[in-house]
């Protein structure tokens, strides 16, 4: 059996590799959040006051709903091909599996909206305090999102129409990340200091990152009982 | 060394219903044993129990000195499923580097530090034993149904796995390549390892020996798990 | 010798048997207990020196809460159970709290909507409990959503099993953010809970009906495993005999 590192190494260029040959996968939510912030003027108004008001939590709201949308994809390719199995009879741990999965997955969604958020604060009005704000949160928020959107990618893997219902199981976990990711924000364009929620946003990633993949190989074990 | 695969009264169930109940059965080093029954008698889940994918109801399996509940089984485990794991979107070649980056070469009581790296070139030898030269630069996806169950079977020519698993490995290969897979099989078992396959293809396969699910159906009274049996 | 009770208490065929004395009784003393509570709470209990009458409806809505919550636990409890042992029982019993518990949570936010109108003169307010219940629904739905999701019943079992465990690790992390958002938007000192030193005229309806509502949630939970096991055993003679005793 390869070591660890071998093993590691090899399932990172997988990853790297394919997400660079499925462009799709990650340029349409990024698409997509640049998109819908169109709706938000035309569905509640265009005035400037308004909007900069509602801009922290709305990039906030869009950038967790691109970041869903993008969870479909996370296991059900190599769930359909067979490469799950493989890697589950292979006696590698599935664990460090799902991890990897995470992380690129992180850095093909999470990160481009962090880079991206700040041209839809500017569309949002956004007050200047909360700009650099607004890219350190949405960076370190998505990469919960990505972890804890693992657990419900997971659990629908074997399902054929599982989108919605990934959505549906992910959304309640996904409330503490907006609560504290949106709240950085906000305290930022009210003047005051954001370490406490910075520092909440850390812990819940790091928390994300060592449990959430538990749960998500143990629902990956579970999908591959059919 | 000559191991042996040793099924001791395995029983699996699905729905609250027994599948196949006290099966026994022992594969020696050199046995080519072909797992056989009508549709729905349970192949393909005796299979994936012994890859690990599914879980026993009862029983045990045994590989060499002591009972294993598959994690030193898995290290000597070579499966090929209904579903090939060969990605689309990689090349030939890569979709081998990962499975072997992720396996090895699972040759018996090799540590970390002796095994050796599979090199490109034994992979690219691998991919031309199965009719695939030159094919290993392209992407899967544009390759046919039989071409990609081929870059799967390449990987019997490198692994050096004892026991090999594999569910209908004749599906979608020509009559040329059905030749060169019967040769592999026979050829492993010539060098002391295991293979369990299942297939609806008729074969010209030598020395058979045949594990018939038939045999391990339950009857009307052991259908039903329970401790409080109701026979 | 423990470990056989235990063992047995894993086959649904013994749980069957041995609960079906206690339901009758089970029954008459939850009910009875709750149309007393209730009585006595929304009838016989002084009115609240600052919110009148309409604060009743806290004899049922506090219960609600509490139990609603605390269903959450057994459901995700019974579903590690499940996972650890193999106990199909213990599923059983996790697949069968999920509805009770939603229609709990359903019935807390309904009654705080019915507290909140005299009082504040809106239906819907968005404060840390009443948000927090309503997340606490999301996640009772999603567990029903995937229950019913899987025609595979043991794909089904499992995975809800995982989703109520990862619901139950973040039950107090959403409760806590929940609460932290509350006091950044709401300067308002009317808490919407019930006063600091409750008067024990109106604390003892209060337990009362807590135990009620906890009896009813034991008894509902209990008939609705027995169903459940009935449905999942309907192919042993076992339950054939017994569909045969009682036509």
């Amino acid at each position: 059996m390869p070591s660890f590192f071998v093993f590691l190494r090899h399932c990172f260029r997988r990853e790297l590799l394919l997400s660079f040959r499925k462009r799709s996968e990650w340029v349409n939510p990024i698409i997509f959040f640049v998109s819908i912030v169109v709706f938000v003027p035309l569905g509640i108004s265009p005035d400037e006051r308004l909007l900069s008001q509602l801009a922290p939590g709305m990039v906030w709201i869009i950038a967790l709903l691109a970041v869903l949308l993008s969870l479909d994809s996370l296991f059900q390719g190599d769930y359909e091909d067979g490469s799950l199995e493989q890697i589950l009879v292979s006696g590698q741990s599935l664990y460090w599996v799902v991890i990897v999965k995470c992380i690129v997955h992180w850095l093909m969604t999470g990160l481009p909206l962090a880079i991206l958020s700040p041209l839809l604060g500017l569309m949002m009005s956004l007050p200047s305090e909360g700009y650099l704000p607004l890219i350190i949160s949405v960076f370190l928020g998505s990469g919960s999102l990505s972890f804890i959107g693992g657990i419900g990618a997971a659990l629908t893997v074997a399902l054929k129409r599982g989108g919605v219902l990934l959505s549906l199981i992910i959304i309640p976990l996904y409330v503490p990340v907006l609560i504290f990711g949106a709240g950085s924000v906000n305290a930022a364009v009210d003047g005051y200091s954001i370490s406490g929620q910075l520092a909440v946003l850390g812990a819940l990633f790091s928390g994300a990152l060592v449990l959430a993949p538990l749960a998500s190989a143990g629902a990956l074990r579970i999908g591959l009982n059919n | 060394m000559a191991q042996s695969l040793i099924f001791n009264n395995l029983g699996f169930e699905r729905d609250e219903r027994y599948i196949f109940r006290h099966l026994a059965f022992q594969a020696n080093a050199g046995d080519l044993v072909q797992v056989v029954g009508p549709n729905g008698s349970g192949k393909t889940s005796l299979l994936r129990v012994v890859v690990g994918l599914l879980r026993a109801e009862e029983g045990t399996i045994e590989w060499g000195e002591k009972d294993t509940d598959s994690s030193s089984l898995a290290h000597s485990l070579l499966y090929l499923g209904h579903e090939t794991g060969v990605n689309y979107a990689l090349t030939a070649l890569e979709n081998l580097r990962w499975y072997f980056g992720l396996n090895g070469s699972k040759a018996h009581s090799l540590s970390e530090a002796e095994e050796p790296e599979m090199t490109d070139e034994v992979l690219v030898h691998a991919l031309n034993a199965v009719g695939l030269l030159g094919y290993s630069d392209v992407i899967c996806h544009e390759m046919s149904a039989g071409q990609r169950r081929r870059v799967a079977l390449a990987r019997l020519f490198v692994s050096a796995a004892p026991i090999w698993i594999l569910d209908e490995p004749f599906t979608a290969i020509d009559i040329a390549g059905v030749a060169r897979l019967e040769q592999q099989l026979q050829a492993h078992c010539s060098r002391g390892g295991i293979v369990l396959f299942t297939t609806h293809q008729t074969s010209s396969l030598q020395n058979i020996r045949s594990l018939d699910l038939a045999d391990f159906k339950p009857t009307e009274s052991s259908l039903y798990g329970g401790e409080l049996d109701d026979a | 010798m423990a470990w056989q009770w235990f063992h047995r208490l894993g086959s649904p065929r013994w749980f069957y048997e041995k609960t079906s004395p206690w339901m009758l009784w089970l029954g008459l003393i939850a009910f009875g207990l709750l149309i007393f509570g209730a009585i006595w709470g929304l009838g016989f209990s002084p009115a609240d020196s600052k919110q009148g009458n309409s604060y009743r409806i806290i004899f049922i809505h506090v219960p609600a809460s509490i139990v609603a919550l605390a269903g959450y636990y057994v459901m995700a409890i019974s579903g590690a159970v499940g996972l650890i042992w193999r106990m199909k029982l213990s599923f059983m019993v996790m697949k069968s709290v999920a509805p009770i518990g939603a229609a709990l949570t359903f019935a807390s936010l309904l009654t705080g909507a019915i507290w909140g109108k005299p009082t504040w003169g809106t239906w819907w307010e968005w404060d840390a409990r009443i948000t927090s219940m309503l997340v606490l629904l999301f996640l009772y739905i999603g567990v029903i959503a995937l229950q019913n999701a899987y025609r595979d019943r043991d794909s089904a079992d499992k995975t809800c099993a995982v989703l109520s465990l990862v619901g139950m690790v973040n039950i107090p992390i959403i409760y806590k953010s929940v609460d932290w958002w509350y006091t950044l938007h709401q300067p308002a000192t009317l808490k919407f809970t019930e006063a600091s030193s409750i008067h024990p005229s109106m604390a003892y309806p209060l337990l009362t009906m807590i135990l009620a509502v906890y009896l009813v949630f034991a008894w509902l939970l209990l008939t609705y495993t027995r169903v459940e096991i009935l449905d999942r055993e309907k192919r042993t003679k076992w339950v054939a005999d017994l569909l045969k005793k009682s036509a």
